[in-house]
Order: C-alpha cells, then structure tokens, then sequence
C-alpha cells in the first residue's frame, strides 16, 4: 500500500485494517502521533487527512490511498507553526502527552475559522482530553495565536 | 535524554543533613580539555556546557524544570547552557521514587549543597586565576566575578582548573543567601519537544527487531489460567509467538499480573490477535462482587463502632447528652489514574543483561524487579526514564516492565508491552473507595462538643499484605488523624474492607475521600450553624498554634516529615482561608443563577483552599464557572510550574467530583474506556482560575498532590448552596445509572 504522509510517499506492509495509527507509529516511526483510547474518544492521535483533524485510530489505512495526512511531525518544518509557539509563550504542556493531538485540532480549527469564538474554541476541542488539565491554557493559546487576545 | 557515560569509579555514598543519600564525585582529573564533575548532578564541560542532572521522573509537574532550575541558580549559572540530563535508575542518584510529592521537598537542602559545591570549586579556581582572595568573587550568569575591578572569567575555562581540585564535604560550603523563597518565574524547559512531537515517551522507543506485545490478563483478580487455546491468534498473520505468563498468588504488589502474550510485528496485529485466544479461567473469591452489594455492606459497617484509632473524652457519651446531633455518610466510589498515556516498556534482554526503556516514576524499583524476574545481578539491568504520559501513581508500580523483560527473554527479541486503554481501566492499581460515617454533637450553646467518623476503606496495605484489610496509620494520616478539631470528644474508627482489585496510590490519595467527607461535613455543619464556613472552620479547627500530636492524641504521621520542621499550623490555615475568600469575593452576593462553594485542607505539607463558582449545567448537575485557589506550600523553586499543577489540579479534582466511578460487576471492572470513565473536557472546565501562592520561609511541601484534595467538595458544598441539594455521594454523575 502507498501512503502520503507529511508530503512524502511510503510503502507500507501491513494488514489493510490496521489504523492509521499504528502504521504512523510502528510502520513509520512517526511517533508523535499518540495512542490514549483506540475509539475516537480522546484526540491524542488527531492528525490532518487532507487539511481535516482525524482520529487516526479509528481511521483504517486502505481507506487513505491517494489522500494526504500531516502528523505534527510535518505540522511545520522547524515548529514555528503560530499554534506551536503560542503554545510555548502560555506554558501549556504539562506531561505533555496529549498536546501534539491538541495543536492539530487546533490547526485545523483556525485553518477552517481563522478567528474563532471562545464557544467554537471550546466545541472544536471537546474532542480532546487533557488529563493533566491544561484546558485553560490551550483555549488562551489558540486565542492567542488567532490574534483574537 | 540518555545520561553521558558516569564511571561508578571515586564515587563515595555520603550523607548531608537531610540524610538523603548522595554521590560526591571525588579523584582529580588533571587533564585540560577534561569536564569538571563533583558529583552526580553537575558536569561542566570546557566549552561552558553544562549538564545538570534530574534523577526524578517528569510526568507533567515540571521536575525538569525544577531541579535543574535549582542547581543552577545555586551555581549561578546561566540556564541558557544547560542540558537536562535524565538519571537511569541508579542509588547513586539517591531516592528516584517520584511519588508522595517531594522531588523537592525531600531534596531541596541536598541538591542546593551540590551545586553549591561546584560553585564553590569553580569560585575557588576563578579567585586564583584571578589573583584575588576568593571571598570578592561571585559566581554570576555562568562566570566568576571579581566585581570590584569588573573581571571575570566564564565557568568553562575553570572547568579543568577545578576539576584537579579536591571535592568540599557538602556539608561544609556556604549556601547562597538570596535564593528567593517565593522561587522563580522561568521558562518551561523543552516545551518544544512536547509540541513538535519529538519528546519520547513510553512506547515511542525503537529498537531494532523490536516486536509488540499485547497481553491478556485475569479477567476477574485471583482467578487462574487453566486453557489456553491459541491457534486462532497465531493464525493471524505478523503473529511472532503467544506466550503464557504465570499468574502470580496474593499479595500482588509489583508483580506482572500474568496471563497470555500475543508477540506480533505491530501493535494492530497483536491487539486482533489477542481478541482470538480462547481462554479458560478458574473461580476467583471475586466472581460474584459488585460495588453496588460491597457500598451496602460499608455502609451497615460504618452504622456500627469500628477499631478505634484516634479517641479524645468520650465521643459516645458525649453524642448520647448533645442538644442537637448532625449525622451524614459521605461515599466516595474507586477511581482509576487513567493518565493519558497508559502503561507501556520496552525491554531488550541480551547474553549480558537487559536494558528497559519505560515511563516510570519509579526506575529504581523497576531494575530490581526486572533483574530478580531475570535472575541477574542490577548492575546488568539498565533503566532508561522516558518522558511520563502523566503518571497519577500508576506508573510507580513497574509490572509492566518485568512483563516486557519476561517476554523479550522468552522470544529473544526486543519487546515492547502496550496496554490497551481498556486494560489499565480494568487492571491497574486503583485509588479506593471510601464510606465515612460522620456523627457531630452539639450542646445548648451551639458549640461542637463532639465528632465521630467511622470509616470503611480498602487500604493500599492489602496489595502488599494479603492479611491486612484495615487502613493504615499512613492512611488515616492524610486528613483525618491529622485533622486539628479543636472539640472535646472525638473518635475515629476504621473496619476491616475485602478489596476487590489491586488497590494502588493515586494523586493525593486518601486526602481526595477524606477531604470530601470532611469538608462536606463541616458545610452541613456551618449551614445548621448559620454560620459562614470559612468562620466555622476556624472555630472548629481552634485559634492559630501548633498543633502537636499530644493534642490530637495520635502519632503524626506528617508524610514522614519531622513534625519540628512542618507542624500543624493553624495560623497557616488561617492564611490560605482569608486569602481565597477575600480572592474570591466568597461573602458578596452571588451572581445570578451561581454560587460559590469553599473547601480547605493541608495534605503533603501544603495548605491549600479554594473556591468553586457553580450555576446549573444545561444537563443537570453543577457547570463549573470559575475557581479560586490559594496555596501555602512553603518554598518553591518554580513559580510557573507550581500555579499550572495547582490549575490542573482543580481539572483532576473537577473529573473526581463529576464522573469518577471505577464500578464493578462480576468482579469485572466495568468501564472500559473513556465512554464510561469520563473525565472533563475544555467545555466542562472553568472560564478561569485563580492561583495564588504563598511563599514565605517555610520548608518546602508538596505540590503535584495537595491541590487536588479540596476541589470536590467545593464543587459540592457550591451545589448546596445553589441549589440546596446535599451530594454526599460521588460522583454527580454515575456511569451506569
Ligand atoms: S487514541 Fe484516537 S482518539 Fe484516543
Ligand atoms: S498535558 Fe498531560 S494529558 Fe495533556
């Protein structure tokens, strides 16, 4: 199977059902792309399918021939993405472990609503589970970065 | 994050006077060009580079900040050349146990005298490079000043001068004096590791030839495998071998769970595969326990006297002749860690030894478990520390690693564990449950002349004791034999609990059931007083001094910190109740449609109270509008750090109060992922909250934990107030109801 991933194309060997998920993380050592609950249900392993935030756990591989997925390694080259370095300016990790699924919701939110309310921040990023509870300073950073504080 | 090779050569296990164990790198090294290493925790390079090391786990507290940021301002140095260097598991690096909340209340005296020894070496060398008496010369932004004739000469050029010099006894160099007690505001180290995706954790090691495990373990605790069918998994192509584990006999402590490995190429695979094996299993004592019949029964438990373990007067009596009795059962169900990152190792045996790459708050324990399941010496074992996915306790208990030692030993390749979601939901180590039964007398006057709680618990004991059923003195002491009553009749009493899983320490740990019971109560309390509670409170508590053990009547237990050094203070609990209340705005009317709810309670050393605004949430139960903490923690080092753990603790404590509920059928744990373990969301969190903290000479406490304790009943004691419905038993919304 041929996959795209961060503009480079991959041959991968494994079972045509295997989620996105694992073939990012085992197959392709991208493993910046998380693994929280395998059912779509904390946006740890969100990644963009051609510019829209996916849960690439439930998300079979055979179905992704000839589209296009960003994971936070290709997020930017060198991590200046606004979302990155406002994340940097309001200290937002703590353990750190949810926050590339974070920023890549994000992203696609302020790719799709350049200037978003605090009630869209907060609809978009419900699917993301920060259990170390840094809520408060994801929506003051994706703010921040909208111009929008 | 691997350390630079150490030689175990010229190192020496002294003590300072904290008697935490430590390495004093000893022996010269002449050679120019060579790193300036007095200890285990400093290595200067020739080029200015400085390698600090941090021998505790990070896992969202900021430990790699922290300790690093303490270092190097003892040696003022210039944080912009340093390098985090994580410990392997190692004694050499004193206690690395990272639980209990005190990486730096443990070791602040300690590591501050480490690195004041490098300074004191490196001030020497700058002094006689200088030809100038070494006591006009400072160590500023990684240089040796000689302020008066404004020379100086950076720490990278004395590295080989010191280095040849002969290590100070830590005990004997001088402290800085103008380390701020109220710590400092610094960056966050490597944030950019986090947010590009490079920082590794747990399971994102490779190694060459690695395979993925994916582990099927006793469905029911103390049942045993009897069949094993396993053609159909190993039929599953990319299936490398399947492999029975022991299940180990009661008490459980770090032992590997046991049951069937599927080793595949891929986690995928291993994870369908294990979905295929047929298993039998036996009977356990368990198979027939739901929570719903063990609540039944620690409630009639509580109704009747208990051991007692905490007596002043005559509680009894003293309740029989009260004017008024208040009586109320406060229930708090089991809870899982449920830490993002669940479980994960990698373990690579060779003819040598092993080495394990593991996410653990614990890498100590984690080589000797590892090298006894191997039968090697520790020495043959090393323990990389990974970044944490957060941890809540969880990862202190190294089972997972013995697994992947066990099985990379048994199909001679690198292994990796993966727990499912569902696996560290069913079997963890869970935080336990807890029923309170509360009695408080009053006389015709008003004031409390008595108070009995009655307490059935599972106690954390029985994982490393099958015997013991009954909370411990360590358990009773995080905020009820602690607690200051200034009232005279009181009894505590405890009853023996059958646990039902592995029973394991989760943030904060008993302090999130007591602190729920305790100040729920004391709002009821203060509502049939009509009497603020913060007021009420401090008249329950008594006026601002000291309360010795004498005066509780029981043996402090105080975390293990010397009672001298970190007393029950009254005047400190008066700080944090004036602070939050004023911070709040806690006694002006409330905004319509809201109310404020407070709590207060001392647990790892540290003081902390904290207001919860509430208005009704469009589905029912309370919405969280805005939150008000204020902690006492005595010195800190990393203010930033320090406000973001006391805000997520307000989201932990705001999950707990919400939707924590870890039920059980069948002996089965019934939630399995987060669909039926729910835990708070951006929508669900306040608009804001509100630190502040006070610093001031006191000995450092605990961070990470003490601000989980009082969010609960805030939420609690705000929805009374709102709405006047009592919720004595958590959480408000039940998973199966
Ligand atoms: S791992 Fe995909 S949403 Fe949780
Ligand atoms: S920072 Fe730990 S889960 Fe979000």
């Amino acid at each position: 199977m041929k996959l795209t991933v961060n503009g480079t194309v991959h041959d991968v060997d494994a079972s045509p059902d295997t989620p996105l998920l694992w073939v990012l993380r085992d197959h392709l050592g991208l493993t910046g792309t998380k693994y929280g609950c395998g059912e779509a249900l904390c946006g740890a392993c969100t990644v963009h399918v051609d510019g829209r935030a996916v849960r690439s756990c439930v998300l079979p591989v055979e179905r992704l021939q000839g589209r296009a997925v960003t994971t936070i390694e290709g997020l930017s080259p060198d991590g200046s993405h606004p979302l990155q370095q406002a994340w940097a300016r309001h200290a937002v990790p703590q353990c750190g472990y949810c926050q590339a699924g974070q920023i890549m919701t994000a992203a696609a939110l302020l790719e799709e609503v350049p200037h978003p309310s605090e009630a869209q921040v907060d609809r978009s990023m419900a699917t993301n589970i920060c259990r170390c509870g840094t809520y408060l300073r994801i929506r003051a950073a994706i703010l921040d970065a909208a111009g929008e504080s | 994050m691997n350390a630079p090779q150490l030689s175990r050569r010229g190192f020496l296990i002294g003590s300072v006077g904290t008697g935490a164990l430590f390495a004093l790198g000893a022996g010269p090294a002449h050679a120019a060009g060579k790193p300036f290493v007095p200890n285990v925790w400093v290595r200067l390079e020739p080029d200015g580079t400085l390698h600090l090391t941090c021998n505790r786990s990070e896992m969202g507290q900021g430990v790699r900040s922290s300790i690093p940021a303490l270092l190097a301002e003892e040696m003022g140095a210039d944080r912009a050349r340093v390098r985090v260097v994580q410990a392997p598991g190692d004694p050499v690096y004193g206690d690395q146990n990272t639980d209990g909340s005190r990486s730096i209340r443990n070791q602040y005296e300690m590591l501050r005298r480490m690195a004041a020894v490098a300074r004191t070496m490196l001030e020497h060398a700058g002094a006689r490079q200088l030809r100038v008496p070494v006591g006009e010369v400072a160590s500023v932004a990684h240089e040796v000043v000689h302020a008066s004739s404004g020379r100086a000469v950076p720490f990278g050029q004395l590295a080989a001068a010191a280095a040849a010099a002969k290590v100070p006894h830590p005990d004997k160099v001088k402290l800085r004096s103008d380390i701020p007690p109220g710590g400092w505001d610094l960056p966050l180290v490597e944030v950019d590791e986090w947010t590009s995706g490079r920082a590794q954790f747990g399971a994102d090691v490779q190694r060459p030839g690695m395979l993925t495990a994916v582990i099927v373990r006793p469905p029911v605790l103390g049942a045993a495998l009897l069949e094993v069918d396993d053609g159909a998994a190993r039929a599953v192509p990319g299936v490398h071998d399947v492999v029975t584990m022991p299940v180990p006999a009661p008490p459980y402590a770090f032992q590997p769970l046991g049951g069937v490995a599927v080793v595949a190429r891929d986690t995928w695979t291993a994870k369908k595969a294990s979905e295929k094996l047929r298993l039998r299993w036996s009977e356990s004592p368990h198979d027939d326990a739901t929570w719903a019949a063990d609540l039944a029964q620690m409630r009639e438990q509580v109704a009747q006297p208990g051991t007692p373990r905490r007596q002043r007067g005559d509680a009894e009596n003293a309740l029989k002749r009260a004017a008024n009795v208040v009586e109320a059962t406060y229930v708090v169900p089991h809870l899982a860690h449920a830490a993002l990152e669940p479980p994960a190792a990698v373990a690579e045996v060779t003819a040598t030894g092993c080495e394990v790459w593991i996410n653990t708050q614990t890498p100590q324990r984690t080589r000797s478990l590892v090298a006894s399941r191997l039968g090697l010496e520790e020495d043959a074992v090393r323990v990389n520390v990974t970044y944490l996915g957060a941890a809540f306790g969880r990862k202190s208990k190294p089972d997972y690693a013995v697994e992947a030692a066990h099985l990379s030993q048994a199909v001679g390749r690198p292994v990796r564990v993966q727990w499912l979601r569902e696996d560290a939901m069913r079997q963890g180590y869970f935080h336990a449950a807890s029923v309170q039964a509360l009695s408080a007398g009053f006389d015709d006057e008003g004031a409390l002349t008595a108070w009995r709680q009655r307490i059935a618990s599972p106690t954390i004991g029985s994982t490393f004791d099958a015997a013991r059923h009954e909370l411990r003195d360590s358990e009773l002491g995080q905020g009820l034999s602690d607690l200051p009553l200034a009232v005279p009749h009181v009894s505590f009493e405890t009853h023996a609990v059958q646990e039902r899983m592995r029973i394991g320490w989760m943030r904060s740990v008993y302090n999130i059931n007591h602190a729920f019971a305790v100040q729920g109560f004391l709002d009821e309390l203060a509502h049939h007083r009509g009497v603020p509670l913060p007021d009420f409170i401090k008249t329950v508590y008594g006026p601002p001094r000291v309360v010795s053990a004498d005066e509780l009547g029981v043996p402090l237990w105080n975390y293990g910190a010397p009672e001298g050094e970190h007393p029950i203070d009254i005047a400190r609990y008066h700080r944090v109740i004036d602070a939050v209340r004023e911070r709040s705005a806690f006694d002006a009317p409330p905004v319509e449609g809201r109310a404020k709810g407070f709590a207060v309670h001392r647990s790892f050393l540290t003081y902390v109270a904290c207001v919860v605004e509430v208005s009704r949430a469009p589905g029912g139960g309370p919405k969280l509008e805005r939150a008000w903490v204020v902690a006492d923690p005595g010195r800190i080092v990393h203010r930033e750090r320090v406000r973001a753990q006391l805000e997520g603790a307000v989201l932990f404590g705001a999950s707990v109060a919400l939707y924590g509920h870890l039920d059980y059928q069948g002996g089965r744990v019934r939630a399995g992922n987060f669909r039926e373990y729910r835990l708070v969301r951006m929508h669900e969190a306040p608009r804001s909250i509100d630190v502040e903290v006070i610093t001031d000479g006191h000995a450092p406490g605990g961070i990470g934990e003490p601000g989980v304790p009082p969010v609960a009943p805030a939420i609690a004691n705000a929805w009374f107030a709102l709405t006047r419905e009592r919720v004595r038993e958590l959480p408000f919304h039940p998973p199966h109801a």
